[in-house]
């Protein structure tokens, strides 16, 4: 547990980035601050390991006050990741990985090995282990950066904005991974991170703080969009906040009609109405129009905009593989992503209006 | 001229130092000798002193002081020097004549080594440096272990341009009744002997760039494949460059031959 006990930062010239901060960030779960530039976020973070000390208030590790020992000493306790990965150019990947577990003096062979397992457990092949930062994408080096925070298997760990460099193909897939590694590891993680959608998709609880450095509210992610405190919580949360707060809400088991399904390669069906192309395992490939198709079904002439809910996901992806589908049927797959039917918006709303309280 | 010169060089009498004179050999190792002592005392003076202020951000406007000395004229201020300091060892020693040689000499090597120091370290990318004290590096460890080996390809190529500098500007030990190998560029210019003079002044350019030669293997050897981009994967990227630009070179050829 981190937690933050009237935590004050005023700078010389009478800024004060942050204004007796109170929050608890729970054991074994992800709290992410978030709020717009200059609310303090990113100060409030670097408090924790020191990296800023504060100038009142004190921060609490469990039970000890950080300020209590050598700041070196608590930051090899506390696992940092920040934007650019910073990684150390002249080292190799491996290196780099066993930075904090050199320093605590554990032999290189132990640290290397360690290194590599956890190479592997953030997605990285251990041939990378030998090449340098400069070889790797931005994607490749974040994912060493949290590799090399979680080397000396630190309780907790501090993230300052860490995905916000990469492309977003990427940050999502890091996003998706880095949930799957908290999964395992159960770290107390307190994540910065400017971006209102990254925050409600990773934290356990969200933290919005406002310019100033106050806090706004604390919630978890349903909470706050279903209960923003305030106008500025509101605003900051965003307009679709509704749409999409029904991330939230799993779709139980989503009733679906049968839908008449053509083969690639086999001859185009007769009708007017788009018909639902899957393949040799009744994965759904696309949409075709039989009015503009000739002769076979070809790749080439399939409408790919739609995309698919999964039985048992959220009514949001229900909703938009209705709203986002060519034929305005939505596909419902099961998880190894065969076609199970399909449904319309109407029947979505149905079962969100049924669901008595949309979280 | 070339012949004569090169008779010179070649003349075994004139690498042997006899009882009335001092040979290349001899006259060689005393130019390494004002050489070597003066780099080794710029390193000591300039290294440390850029790296702290490159790591701490302090006294910067000492980097401008020390660039500000490369303007002396060093014949001047040798000179001058002497006129100050020989009287004090009149007869005893060549102290009198030494010492003002190398307070020269390190004058001119210290603002190279400094001002690279200082670059380096504050080149550092400051996500670099953020992440080593975020580790729990100490300052020390941080400099030792993060900065230094990241500012190490200036650190050499400040040092080197000193090198060059000093051992080609070394000659002017002779200028003040000392050796080395600028004694046969001031006697041969004195005697008329223009053989002897050129020759003098291709073996201090041999000397420069052996010595040259010399630090940027070591340069290759310290300084990390993760800094200097020979990496086998950033080789064959650079090489598909070359291809695809003697690729156009080719086509544009063949049009002009077409024309």
């Amino acid at each position: 547990m981190i937690r933050f006990d009237r935590a004050t930062k005023k700078y010389p010239d009478g800024t004060v980035a942050v204004d007796e901060l109170e929050l608890e960030a729970p054991t074994g779960q992800i709290t992410v601050l978030v709020g717009p530039s200059g609310c303090g976020k990113t100060t409030s973070l670097r408090m924790v390991n020191r990296m800023i000390e504060p100038t009142s208030g004190t921060i609490w590790l469990d039970d000890t006050d950080t300020a209590s020992m050598p700041a070196h000493e608590l930051r090899r306790k506390i696992g940092y990741v920040i934007q650019h990965a910073g990684l150390f150019p002249h080292r190799t990947i491996v290196d780099n990985v066993a930075t904090v577990p050199y320093l605590l003096g554990t032999g290189k062979r132990e640290a290397r090995s360690r290194a590599m397992e956890l190479l592997e457990r953030v997605g990285l092949d251990p041939a990378f282990a030998k090449r340098y930062p400069a070889q790797l994408s931005g994607g490749q080096q974040q994912r060493v950066g949290v590799a090399r925070a979680l080397a000396a298997d630190p309780p907790v760990m501090l993230m300052d904005e860490p995905f916000s460099a990469v492309d977003p193909v990427v940050r999502d897939q890091l996003q998706d991974e880095f949930l799957r590694l908290q999964g395992e590891l159960g770290k107390t993680i307190v994540f910065v991170t400017h971006d209102i959608d990254e925050a409600i998709k990773l934290g356990d609880r969200v933290a919005v703080l406002r310019v100033g450095g106050t806090l706004a509210q604390v919630a978890p992610p349903a909470e706050l969009l279903s209960r923003p405190v305030d106008s500025f919580v509101a605003g900051f949360v965003g307009r679709d906040r509704g749409y999409r707060a029904l991330g939230f809400t799993e779709s139980g088991a989503l009733p679906t009609h049968d839908e008449p399904t053509a083969r690639l390669g086999e001859a185009v069906p007769q009708g007017h109405d788009l018909v639902l192309v899957v393949d040799g395992e009744q994965r759904p490939q696309g949409w075709l129009d039989p009015a503009s198709a000739r002769g076979t079904v070809e790749e080439s002439d399939l409408l790919r905009g739609g995309t698919l809910a999964t039985q048992g996901g959220t009514l949001r992806a229900a909703l938009d593989a209705c709203l986002s589908s060519p034929s305005r049927r939505g596909v419902v797959v099961d998880e190894q992503g065969r076609l199970l039917g399909s449904l319309t918006a109407r029947e979505v709303l149905d079962l969100i209006e049924r669901d008595e309280e949309p979280a | 001229m070339i012949g004569d010169t090169f008779g010179w060089l070649t003349d075994a009498a004139h690498w042997r130092s006899t009882n009335f004179d001092t040979g290349i050999w001899d006259q060689l190792l005393a130019h390494v000798g004002f050489s070597a002592i003066a780099l080794v005392v710029a390193l000591l003076v300039g290294l440390p002193l850029g790296l702290w202020i490159g790591h701490t951000g302090r006294a910067t406007w000492l980097v401008t002081v020390v660039n500000a000395v490369r303007a002396l004229p060093t014949v001047g201020v040798l000179v001058l020097l002497v006129v100050v300091i020989a009287p004090n060892f009149y007869g005893r020693t060549n102290a009198g004549y030494l010492i003002p040689t190398e307070i020269v000499l390190v004058l001119l090597a210290v603002p190279p080594i400094l001002s690279n120091a200082y670059a380096g370290v504050q080149n550092v990318p400051p996500a670099v440096r953020d992440a080593a004290f975020g580790m729990g590096m100490t300052g020390r460890q941080v400099l030792a272990r993060v900065e230094l080996p990241n500012a190490l390809p200036l650190i050499f190529s400040g040092f080197r341009s000193a090198t060059l500098q000093v051992i080609a500007t070394a000659t002017i030990a002779s200028y003040v009744t000392l050796g080395g190998l600028g004694r046969f560029i001031y006697d041969g210019l004195a005697q008329q002997d223009y053989p002897q003079m050129i020759s003098g002044g291709l073996l201090v350019a041999a000397l420069a760039l052996s010595v040259d030669l010399l630090l940027a293997l070591v340069q290759r050897y310290t300084v990390s494949r993760g800094l200097t981009g020979r990496l086998p994967r950033a080789g064959r990227v650079r090489r598909e460059g070359a291809d695809s630009r003697s690729a156009v070179l080719t086509e544009e050829l063949a049009s002009q031959g077409a024309r």
